[in-house]
């Protein structure tokens, strides 16, 4: 299956901003330096995310899921970003409501269909508080990596819910 | 896709991109319609590609904001991504797929 990438690198803490357009596109800037994405990703996710937004209310703290269109993409990543203070983003599907987010999950994806396994281990951290507000919290980018990518491949041996 | 039956229903499962929340919701769906056997077609969607199926469609599932008004019902998924609420939206959903 097409391979999802996430290091440490893509982990970055104590992000500070005023608005999520300043969050998103610090986020993205890692991505490109990386190659995971294209100079057109971080405009692009920034204009999907005042279309389309994707602020989660989740129990815990809040959690937003940028992306956007596969052309934008070199390789599947996924980017952890935990935000020194909240900031306001859209919730998904609402016109104006909005919610304070800490932790932001943004997602490079390069193919439409093959993640399916990943993003349901995503919904899996965002249903669990426990998780978010350790995230939240920890100070060592390796030990989130290793919680998140150890989340993130755990679905198979995941008990029944 | 081609063998629709007559009185299968068509589920539009619409987000922004139509790659990441509405993959997740579709699966859902679909586990949801086989423990009821229950048969339906989804189909995966941006949601402004959704005026395309509008003449075949039965219900819509979405997790953004739909702006224009469709002759069937639009039922908001955010709780498959965050789990709450998500009893009372898989109840709301089923109903839709049973009537």
């Amino acid at each position: 299956m097409n391979h999802v990438n996430f290091d440490e690198t893509l982990v970055i803490r104590n992000i500070e901003g005023e608005t999520s357009s300043e969050i998103l596109k610090h986020m993205a800037a890692n991505l490109y330096q990386k190659g995971y994405v294209k100079e057109s990703y971080a405009e692009a996710v920034i204009a999907r995310e005042k279309k389309f937004a994707t602020g989660l209310p989740t129990n815990g703290c809040g959690v937003a899921i940028p992306h956007t269109d596969i052309e934008h993409v070199n390789q599947s990543a996924i980017s952890v970003g935990i935000l020194k203070k909240p900031v306001e983003f859209g919730i998904m599907g609402e016109e104006t409501e909005r919610t304070p987010v800490k932790l932001v999950f943004m997602l490079a994806m390069h193919d439409s269909h093959s993640q399916l396994t990943m993003l349901q281990s995503l919904m899996g951290i965002f249903q669990d508080e426990e998780i978010l507000l350790y995230l939240a919290k920890e100070e060592s980018e390796v030990k989130i990596k290793e919680e998140v990518s150890k989340r993130l491949n755990l679905n198979n041996m995941k008990g029944g819910e | 896709m081609s063998e629709v039956r007559k009185g299968k229903k068509t589920v539009l499962v619409a987000c922004g991109t139509g790659i990441a929340t509405s993959t997740v919701v579709s699966d859902a769906i679909e586990k949801m319609a086989k423990e009821n056997n229950i048969q339906i077609e989804i189909v995966q969607c941006k949601v402004t590609e959704v005026p395309a199926y509008e003449s075949r469609a039965s219900l819509l599932v979405t997790t953004t904001i739909v702006s224009k008004e469709y002759p069937f019902p639009i039922i908001n998924a955010r709780a498959f991504l965050t789990g709450i609420g998500l009893d009372k939206l898989k109840e709301q959903i089923l109903e839709e797929l049973k009537k």
